[in-house]
């Protein structure tokens, strides 16, 4: 995975709460094998629409996703994530994340970054009146800030991160090497298990 | 202080515990099928690693099947004679069959006695029991709780995780209980119960929390409406729901094919009755409903959230507090084309489903066909009714189910995810319109531009007869 520390790119406002990984992805896409290419899949349903965010000039070249609350809500796809960063999204900003998503994203490298609804609002007001706005997500701080290109801060907020979540995305580490360092604590634990608990055997 | 039955759990699956590292969790039971598990599989190989305890891990085809021309096993998944017409589907399945084969993992395919919707078979096998840790990469993992088990769906990085490790880094939710007081009113079910949880604490509201159903009206419920319960929490947003295991848990399990047996039955209860909330056991939040008051519930928007009593109206966007709520709401109704203030009962719908993991087991099979018998499909209206597994097909058709549907008019398949999702062939057109036993009304979920509303089987059979949302009672 790659180590992210800091962004800074232009963000777009999708003002919809409660987006479901249906929509980010939907399920016709989820047929394929690979991890690549699922962009031409990102709001698929959506984009159909010639108003959408995602068809207007301001998203070409787009790196940060401020979205409403209660964004990647529903179902486990993965390929929620694999479409945001294909797209070549680095980081989402919303007041609350499905947990599902959220998990996925910090084990793919695609950050995402809860705020307060207030914030994500006024973020979303500044970018409609001023699209070259950059946004810099910055993980190693735990902040984000909103400047004109070239300008001072003109808004900045905390976001909460765990540390641990926090430290191996800027090693860029990935969980199962980190966990195969307990290899014989897993071995051991596995000595002590009931006996009697059930295995996938075919069972007469 | 006391701990609650997901800390008990939880505890006792711990195999590494430091500060400032999340909790690494053993996994007792792995559940993979053919869409979220090809690039886990690959990663494995990509890092020449391999599958640790392929003996906890069970295989099964379910999301992308087809559920019509499926008559038996060993059908082929190439040429004339396969069901699976879909080239883009049939690599995804055969994916899934090389990888099981090349790592030792036992698979129910298409047509097996065994296959079905992964969250149906294995609680119907005796694999999901009180206490284990259940993983899937499926967010509908949460069903499995309904035994008493930690169950959660996972992303498909976390499947390669477990699979080369069986364990899981995790950090500790929030509790939450949910008391249900009272007694459901006759004509009143488990779905309807679930829609009223989460239309009261709304799709984000179990976020970071796992929700132990509580009260007298989950004691009362069956095993399959308590699977219907716990199977529809992460659309609250939860990372998981438990009901306490009982004395209807170990009926339900015993005799089951992996139950444990003998020595081990008995070793296996005294395990189980300890594992209930203790008296003192705080909860981070709790909710109260009271069942009796409970009616047939429905959803008239966009999100499982946006649900309603059958017998009120569309509601008008115009009269909510919340500006998010609002905005929320008036996209849901332009998506539904509906107008505020309609009754939901003269919603007219053209499809009528039967079936997923929330709804398609026996008894929610039978709960359609008492209402069914001796009545006809609207014209005009499309019913399938899909069963959950190879098994339940079968104990219908004893039962002599599959006649009673077919008399009315509706269609009787084999099993798969049907039309919970649009990725195989049963799905909607664009403005069609379905009262669906499933678990999600997102846009498009049943098909580019179809319209759902979530029901209860009893409701999705009435409705059928009359081709409006109906309550059985309204008949």
């Amino acid at each position: 995975m790659e180590p992210f520390t800091t962004h800074t790119g232009r963000a777009i406002p999708l003002r919809r709460s409660n987006v479901d990984t249906d929509q980010i992805i939907p399920a016709e896409y989820l047929k394929r094998v690979s991890r690549i290419g699922f962009a031409d899949g990102l709001f698929a349903a959506w984009r159909a629409d010639p108003g959408f965010i995602l068809n207007q000039p301001v998203a070409d070249g787009a790196t940060v996703l401020v979205a409403g609350p209660d964004f990647g809500i529903g179902s486990s796809r993965e390929h929620a994530v694999w479409a945001l960063s294909d797209y070549g999204f680095r980081a989402v900003i919303s007041a609350r994340f499905g947990d599902i998503f959220r998990n996925n994203a910090t084990k793919a490298g695609l950050l995402p970054v809860p705020v307060s609804p207030q914030f994500a609002e006024s973020l979303q007001d500044a970018l409609e009146v001023t699209p070259d706005t950059e946004v810099t997500v910055d993980l190693v701080a735990r902040e984000v800030r909103v400047a004109a290109p070239g300008g001072p801060v003109e808004l900045s907020a905390p976001f909460d991160i765990d540390d641990y979540t926090r430290w191996r995305l800027m090693e860029g580490l990935d969980d199962i090497s980190l966990t195969l360092r307990y290899a014989d604590e897993i071995t051991s634990f596995e000595e002590d298990r009931p006996h009697w608990l059930p295995t996938a055997d075919a069972v007469a | 202080m006391g701990r609650t039955l997901a800390q008990k759990i939880w505890d006792s699956h711990v195999v590494h515990r430091a500060d400032g590292e999340p909790d690494l969790l053993y996994i007792d039971l792995h559940l993979i099928h053919e869409v979220t598990s090809a690039q886990a599989f690959d990663g494995l190989r990509l890092a020449g690693r391999g599958v640790r305890r392929p003996d906890l891990t069970v295989a099964t085809e379910d999301h992308n099947v087809p559920t019509l021309g499926v008559s038996g096993p060993g059908l082929p998944l190439t040429g004339p004679g396969s069901p699976v017409t879909d080239p883009v589907s049939r690599v995804q399945v055969e994916t899934l069959r090389k990888n099981c084969a090349e790592f030792g993992i036992r698979l129910f395919p298409m047509g097996d006695a065994g296959q079905g919707i992964v969250h149906v078979i294995s609680p119907q096998q005796g694999l999901t029991q009180p206490g284990m840790t259940i993983v899937c990469g499926d967010s509908h993992t949460s069903t499995h709780g309904a035994l008493g088990a930690l169950a959660f769906g996972i992303g498909t990085y976390e499947v390669e995780h477990v699979l080369a490790t069986q364990t899981l880094p995790q950090q500790p939710p929030a509790q939450m209980a949910v008391n249900v007081t009272g007694d459901l009113p006759y004509g009143v079910t488990a779905k309807d119960l679930i829609l009223a949880v989460i239309a009261k604490i709304g799709t984000g509201g179990g976020v970071g929390h796992v929700i132990e159903y509580r009260g007298e009206a989950l004691r009362n419920l069956s095993m399959a409406g308590r699977l219907t319960v716990c199977n529809m929490s992460i659309e609250a947003g939860a990372r998981a729901g438990l009901i306490a295991p009982d004395d209807t848990t170990f009926s339900y399990l015993e005799g089951r094919p992996h139950a444990p047996r003998g020595a081990g039955w008995e070793a296996a209860l005294d395990y189980w009755r300890s594992l209930p909330t203790d008296a003192d056991a705080p909860f981070d939040r709790e909710v109260t409903l009271d069942a009796a008051a409970l009616t047939p519930f429905v959803t008239w928007g966009t999100n499982p959230g946006q649900a309603a009593p059958l017998t009120s109206s569309v509601p008008d966007p115009d009269t909510m507090d919340d500006a998010g709520d609002r905005a929320t709401a008036l996209r849901a109704l332009t998506y539904m084309d509906l107008t505020p203030g309609t009754p939901l009962t003269d919603i007219q719908v053209n499809t009528v489903f039967v079936g997923s993991c929330t709804n398609g087991r026996l008894e929610d099979l039978r709960a359609a066909a008492d209402v069914l018998r001796g009545k006809k499909v609207a014209d005009g209206v499309r019913m399938l009714v899909v069963p959950g597994s190879m098994d339940v097909k079968a104990a219908a058709e004893r039962e002599g189910l599959d006649e009673v549907f077919t008399a009315a008019g509706a269609q009787w398949r084999s099993a798969g995810c049907s039309m919970c999702l649009g990725m195989n062939p049963d799905t909607m057109a664009p403005g069609e319109r379905s009262a669906s036993t499933s678990n999600r009304n997102f846009e498009g979920r049943q098909g580019k531009g179809s319209r759902t509303h979530l029901v209860s089987p009893q409701v999705a059979a009435a409705t059928a007869v009359t081709g409006r949302l109906t309550a059985p009672a309204d008949l």
